[in-house]
């Protein structure tokens, strides 16, 4: 009940700030409404049970990424302007795009673990566990030793993925630097 | 059935979060919270991730690690992108960039 309830608070702060993220007329204000966002689901992620998500989230998006917005923001000396938002036709098109994947809310939101597990398996299995060993195997793993049970898929399934992050990372890094320098 | 939470409401709430990241793309004209509504899908995504990682296992905490990685790679690029646009043309406004229009 009490988990519920943190739950929704939580949730609807990260709906008001991603409304007014969008809505705000100044970049500062929008930056910092989009940091409440992402602080709520850092506390989101801690009550589904990934407390190493909650910290990189906090760590790498408000730490990191929010700061280097604001950096810019501050750096190109942005005002507040008047024509910021699009035309009526954009208006419009936003607002029906916006509607069909709203519609979407109704199914998702009913979702129950249950039925997943008797989606998936197509035999009308209801049971969770035994749809989904992973997952149970994942809460145990993690109610033991968080560090172990990422490292272990991260350092052997996910290997190559994980090296071309590094890569990605380096090749960002310098093309980051090469486009915001004025002569190299 | 107590080891899965949340598993319907987490998934509305990042469809309210992507809905709400795409409506902030097509109405803003301004470049940079142009990039913020774009990490706000990325975080609607992310949120989805760890709710099913619930029942699929660990995978999806990878894969959340995967997008974070991504975003920040998006972020420097993107953002550097912005400031070489802003030193060519004192805006940041993406009606201004329509070069490649014809």
């Amino acid at each position: 009940m009490m988990e519920s309830f943190v739950f929704y608070l939580f949730g609807a702060a990260a709906v008001l700030g991603g409304a007014m993220c969008i809505l705000q007329r100044s970049p500062v204000a929008s930056a910092l409404w989009l940091m409440s966002t992402m602080f709520s689901l850092a506390a989101i992620y801690v009550l589904l049970g990934a407390e190493v998500i909650g910290a990189f989230q906090v760590l790498v998006y408000v730490g990191a990424v929010l700061v280097l917005f604001l950096f810019v923001v501050m750096l190109l000396n942005l005002g507040q302007r008047s024509d910021d938002l699009r035309g009526p036709s954009g208006i419009a098109a936003a607002l029906v795009i916006a509607g069909l994947l709203a519609i979407e809310l109704t199914v998702l939101w009913r979702y129950t673990p249950r039925r997943l597990a008797a989606e998936v398996t197509q035999a009308g299995v209801t049971d969770v566990a035994a749809a989904f060993p992973a997952g149970q195997m994942m809460q145990r793993a993690a109610a033991h030793n968080v560090v172990q049970s990422i490292a272990e898929p991260m350092f052997r399934t996910y290997l190559v993925p994980f090296e071309i992050t590094s890569v990605l990372l380096l090749a960002a890094l310098v093309g980051a630097v090469v486009l915001a320098k004025r002569r190299i | 059935m107590e080891s899965v939470k949340f598993l319907g409401p987490s998934l509305g709430l990042s469809a309210i979060l992507f809905t709400l990241g795409v409506a902030g793309v097509l109405l803003r004209r301004n470049a940079i919270v142009l990039f913020m509504c774009i990490e706000l899908m990325l975080n609607a995504v992310n949120l989805t991730f760890v709710a099913l990682a619930q029942v699929h296992g660990v995978a999806g905490w990878l894969m959340v690690f995967f997008v974070m990685t991504v975003a920040a790679a998006e972020a420097a690029v993107g953002l550097a992108i912005i400031l070489a646009l802003f030193r060519h043309r004192q805006s940041v406004d993406l009606a201004n960039v329509n070069l490649l229009q014809g």
